[in-house]
């Protein structure tokens, strides 16, 4: 009697490691899942602070996927480890902050390494060529199993009729014939697919899984690595980096203000980390301050907590400052006006 | 049997799920481990990670913006 055959499929949640991973279980081999939390990962997170979202499912997808196909699902924290990946990416960035080929290639090294301790036979990924601009082309397909160490170790169900025959295929352990040919970033081969499996429901997020995809939360994180001097970080800076409004009047200071009530709840979390600011003569937000304020500019931005409170239009407003030290003062002030604050200022 | 306890306050998903998989490790069957949490995605999330890898979820409770979850540790 043959072995059965081991593999481990990378999951993220979405469709296509979903279906790569079905495919391998339909031909008779064990699969199990991974999948590595960077920090950046978007599951669930904002879902879980902002008080709008509370309504929307906070499933976590990757988890659900496992569900799906009844299968284990391994997730590792990476985030020490990916600081270096995102830090000095050797093939770049894409069109913000994300290292995507870089990302990929990590990952799939883990893989590689897991597969070894665990006394797995090959590794699957949902990759699709031409799906991606930057990672997932014909010609990084690879790039990928070469850097990561995996080399015909790696599997990809979904094109692998494009790509030459791997480990599995040529060993007998998966039947190539019953692989796919998909290439392209249309979705319809994929949604064929999982009506063909009888999957329905499954996620489809329109900015990917990342947050170094997103603009606005790749500016921040600039913004973070200009402050500092140095393109370093920490979970709880880039935690920050996903709530509230960050607005920047000088170099040496930032606010972080809540935007609402659930932002409010987990920014109280970190008040004995930060300077906090809060209006109590009128309704307002909890604003943390990160950097090294002077006297002066401790004053400027109460004026602006003043601005994002009830009180915006008040002549005066009750600012309390709550120092590192824990030590507590009052500050008036009048809210500074709209126009007084430059564009610029907003990260 | 042994009850633990891991704290996961301000931690968000996946994080609680890591550390309960983590701490899970060093348990034997049948022990039990209370994980307290603030994120509410947890109510989904562990449950949904005791099914897959054969544990039980005994109770999950929630109040005063925290989360609460007990489970027994299984055979997988």
């Amino acid at each position: 009697m043959s072995k059965q055959r081991k593999a481990i499929a990378l999951i993220s949640g979405g469709l296509d490691s979903m279906l790569a991973a079905k495919t391998i279980m339909e031909q008779g081999v064990h699969v199990e899942g991974i999948n590595f939390f960077t920090g950046f990962c978007v599951e669930g997170h904002t879902h879980a602070i902002r008080e709008k979202d509370k309504a929307k499912p906070k499933r976590n997808n990757s988890l659900w996927v496992a569900e799906q196909l009844g299968m284990k699902l391994h997730i590792v924290d990476v985030i020490e480890e990916y600081k270096n990946v995102l830090i000095n990416p050797k093939h770049g960035y894409g069109a913000h902050m994300n290292p995507c080929l870089d990302c990929k290639i990590f990952m799939v090294n883990k893989a590689k390494q897991w597969i070894v301790e665990n006394d797995f036979d090959f590794i699957i990924t949902g990759e699709v060529i031409g799906q991606r601009p930057m990672s997932q082309r014909k010609a990084t397909m690879p790039i990928v199993a070469k850097e990561s160490g995996a080399d015909d170790l790696l599997l990809r169900p979904l094109c692998a009729k494009n790509l030459p025959a791997t480990l599995p295929e040529r060993e007998g352990w998966v039947d190539r014939e019953k692989l796919h040919d998909i290439t392209g970033r249309s979705r319809k081969p994929q949604i064929a697919m999982a009506e063909q499996f009888g999957i329905d429901d499954y996620s489809q997020p329109a900015g990917g899984c990342c947050f170094l995809t997103d603009k606005s939360y790749s500016a921040k994180l600039v913004d973070l690595w200009k402050s500092q001097g140095h393109k370093e970080y920490q979970l709880d800076d880039v935690m920050l980096l996903k709530v509230g409004r960050h607005i920047r009047p000088q170099p040496n200071f930032k606010l972080i203000v809540a935007r609402e009530e659930g932002e409010g709840r987990f920014l109280q979390g970190y008040k004995n980390e930060f300077i906090s600011m809060i209006s109590v003569s009128h309704r307002g937000p909890l604003v943390l301050i990160d950097g090294t304020p002077s006297a002066e500019d401790l004053y400027l931005a109460a004026q602006i907590t003043a601005r994002f409170g009830q009180g915006r239009e008040a002549e005066q407003v009750d600012v309390d400052v709550t120092m590192l030290d824990g030590s507590e003062r009052t500050l008036q002030v009048k809210p500074i006006r709209e126009e007084d604050m430059p564009k610029a200022w907003y990260v | 049997m042994t009850i633990e306890t891991l704290t996961a306050r301000r931690l968000l998903c996946p994080l609680p799920v890591i550390r309960t998989q983590d701490k899970v490790k060093q348990l034997k069957v049948g022990d039990r481990l209370e994980v307290i949490c603030t994120d509410p995605g947890v109510m989904q999330d562990i449950p949904a990670w005791c099914r897959i890898n054969g544990h039980k979820v005994i109770e999950a409770t929630s109040g005063n913006h925290e989360y609460t979850i007990l489970l027994e540790v299984g055979s997988s």
